[in-house]
């Protein structure tokens, strides 16, 4: 007997009037792993996850928790996943010991046994000083771990976490990724969504890429990398009538299609690693290429957006919406 | 699922035992029971009363609405209608008993829909709780908000010269009514709640229907004063209802028929909007 997935979803779709959210998303989590969703604001990672665990009726298609059916018996599945939101879901006028109590009464703990349990994820998420304050005193991190731990109360084999670390300083995003990383060890699997390419590379074994409601990718963050390159050669031009010259040297040196913004007279090549760069900067000296200004980096969600889709994240957001302009990838 | 089902003494732990998924899926159940309701939504309510203990500013409007009813309205029209004010009070504190239970039951609603707007509820909607729960555990707080609007309009009543006839049993049964009665017509307020889009609109709302029925009742004026289509919808009234079984209560330590109507209606309003809330809940939210 094969064992069930995790998550199972077949044709999902969600439509809000006229915006389809998400459009027919097929996707299989297996057991013990991490799975990341990956995608720009908008992309409609959040409708789905919401979908999944029983917070928003699924419009068409089909989603298994465990084998259990979620449009069915959403009460069951309910007592299978821990769901942790962008936004903290606990309640801002009672303390986390308070909380923690609350969540392991309503879900059938007897009083000593609910504290007991509260006390011992405090400890476990290193809250205990924080125990007693009202959450309004909590920083961002220290929220972001109150909710999660309030997910664990009942143990569940899965757990949802939407965008787990957006906003976290890159100490604390570490910390969580640890935090995130031991219950895996401990048997969980992990369904989580973010925006940064480093965090599905660093965290998730299987990446699902998903835009404007539809999944346009799958698979090992080293897969989704290799597509980009593991690098980026950005690179001013002096003369933009030079372009069509560069890219010829470029695809000739790398085997890759680089891409130009003909405007600006910039030009990324996508590097399988970062010493390429050289001998493409070789390749443009020789064949009488100027170049202003040059710079390898990683590649961004938004080159890898560019080249799934042909289009960057700005245009995948819903309007209103308006791009993020920080750095989508941090360094530890 | 608690520990001691799996066999494992609570203790404190460092970390999380291996969750096996097969095991997980065999122990979940596919409905709470009854008993798991009523602990669920007293859980509920044990959290609405933290938040009313940490917010006293929520017991302004049952404090102060009883106490500045109670006399301004004695004074105002006591003259008028019964002569003289003391002979108003056995009229008037019966009727400002409704009146106060009433507009207490109104906030329910609109605590509800500010309450359901926070990240909590995201939460609550995700664990596996009756959908009852949320909505009847505030309630149940609630009834503390009643009992002190009811008894300290009597209290207030006793302090401007009102002297009940019934008696302490037929006071108590009149509050003990009253706060029944409140806390079935808040079942209306928490389905305006669940179906509104903000917590002004079920406000506003809440006042359109609150006005008519407390002010088109026996509560405040003799009905025999009114003219006759007037009087037709004051008879019907639910309120009146309240209103003249509290009298009865008070008044002549009388169980009347007055009062079977008033539980008659409350269950009434329980039966059709509890079940509508919770739908209403589950599907808008």
């Amino acid at each position: 007997m094969t064992t069930v997935a995790s998550v199972y979803a077949s044709g999902l779709i969600k439509t809000f009037g006229e915006l389809r959210a998400v459009g027919g998303i097929d996707l299989e989590v297996r057991q013990g792993e991490i799975f990341g969703v990956l995608g720009p604001n908008g992309a409609g990672k959040t409708t789905m996850l919401r979908m999944l665990a029983t917070l928003l009726p699924i419009d068409a298609g089909q989603a298994r928790v465990f084998g259990v059916d979620v449009a069915r018996e959403p009460h069951r599945v309910r007592q299978l996943v821990g769901v942790t939101g962008q936004y903290a879901s606990v309640d801002e006028d009672l303390t986390a010991t308070e909380n923690l109590w609350l969540f392991g009464r309503l879900q059938g703990l007897r009083s000593a046994e609910a504290r007991v349990t509260a006390l011992g994820l405090l400890a476990q998420f290193g809250l205990e000083e924080a125990a007693h304050k009202p959450i309004s005193q909590f920083s961002g991190g220290m929220r972001r771990r109150l909710d999660l731990a309030a997910s664990l109360i009942t143990r569940p084999p899965l757990i949802f976490l939407d965008e787990p670390t957006t906003g976290l300083d890159p100490r604390t995003r570490g910390e969580m990724w640890d935090t995130i990383r031991g219950l895996v060890a401990d048997g969980c699997t992990i369904m989580l969504t973010t925006q940064y390419l480093d965090e599905a590379d660093q965290l998730a074994d299987r990446v699902a890429v998903i835009d404007r409601g539809r999944k346009v990718a799958e698979g090992t963050p080293d897969e989704l990398k290799t597509s980009v390159g593991d690098s980026t050669l950005q690179l001013q031009l002096a003369e933009s009538a030079d372009r069509d010259l560069a890219r010829q040297v470029a695809w000739r040196v790398v085997g890759r299609e680089p891409v130009l913004t003909p405007e600006s007279g910039r030009m990324n090549v996508p590097l399988d690693t970062a010493d390429g760069a050289a001998d493409v900067l070789i390749g443009l000296r020789q064949a009488g290429v100027t170049i202003t200004a040059v710079s390898v980096a990683r590649p961004t969600l938004d080159e890898v957006f560019l080249a799934l889709t042909g289009h960057g994240t700005g245009d995948a957001g819903q309007p209103g919406q308006t791009e993020r302009d920080e750095p989508f990838l941090e360094v530890r | 699922m608690s520990t001691a089902t799996a066999g494992r003494p609570p203790g404190v732990r460092t970390r999380l035992p291996v969750v096996d998924p097969a095991t997980a899926v065999a122990r979940t159940r596919p409905h709470t029971s009854v008993g798991e309701t009523v602990s669920q939504t007293l859980s509920m309510a044990w959290r609405a009363l933290k938040k009313m203990r940490r917010n006293p500013e929520q017991f302004f409007d049952v404090t102060l609405q009883p106490l500045l009813f109670t006399a301004m309205f004695a004074y105002i029209f006591g003259g008028a209608i019964s002569g003289n004010v003391s002979s108003y009070l056995p009229l008037l504190i019966p009727g400002i008993v409704a009146q106060t239970v009433l507009t207490t039951c109104m906030s329910t609603g609109v605590q509800l829909r500010e309450d359901m707007n926070k990240g909590v509820f995201d939460r609550f909607k995700s664990l596996p709780i009756a959908r009852i729960a949320p909505l009847a555990g505030p309630m149940i707080a609630d009834l503390v908000r009643y009992l002190i609007a009811a008894g300290l309009t009597f209290v207030m009543g006793t302090v401007i010269g009102y002297r009940p006839g019934g008696g302490v049993p037929g006071v108590l049964g009149a509050i003990l009514l009253a706060v029944f009665t409140g806390w079935a017509i808040a079942w209306i307020f928490t389905f305006i709640g669940t179906i509104a889009r903000s917590a002004r609109s079920v406000q506003g709302f809440s006042m359109l229907i609150l006005f008519p029925l407390t002010f088109l009742s026996n509560a405040f004026v003799p009905v025999r004063t009114l003219p006759g289509a007037l009087a037709a919808f004051v008879k019907v009234n639910p309120v009146s209802h309240l209103v003249s079984a509290a009298r009865d209560l008070a008044n002549h330590g009388m169980i009347s028929s007055e009062v079977g109507w008033t539980l008659l209606a409350g269950m009434a309003v329980i039966v059709i909007f509890a079940p509508l809330s919770v739908y209403s809940y589950k599907r808008h939210i």
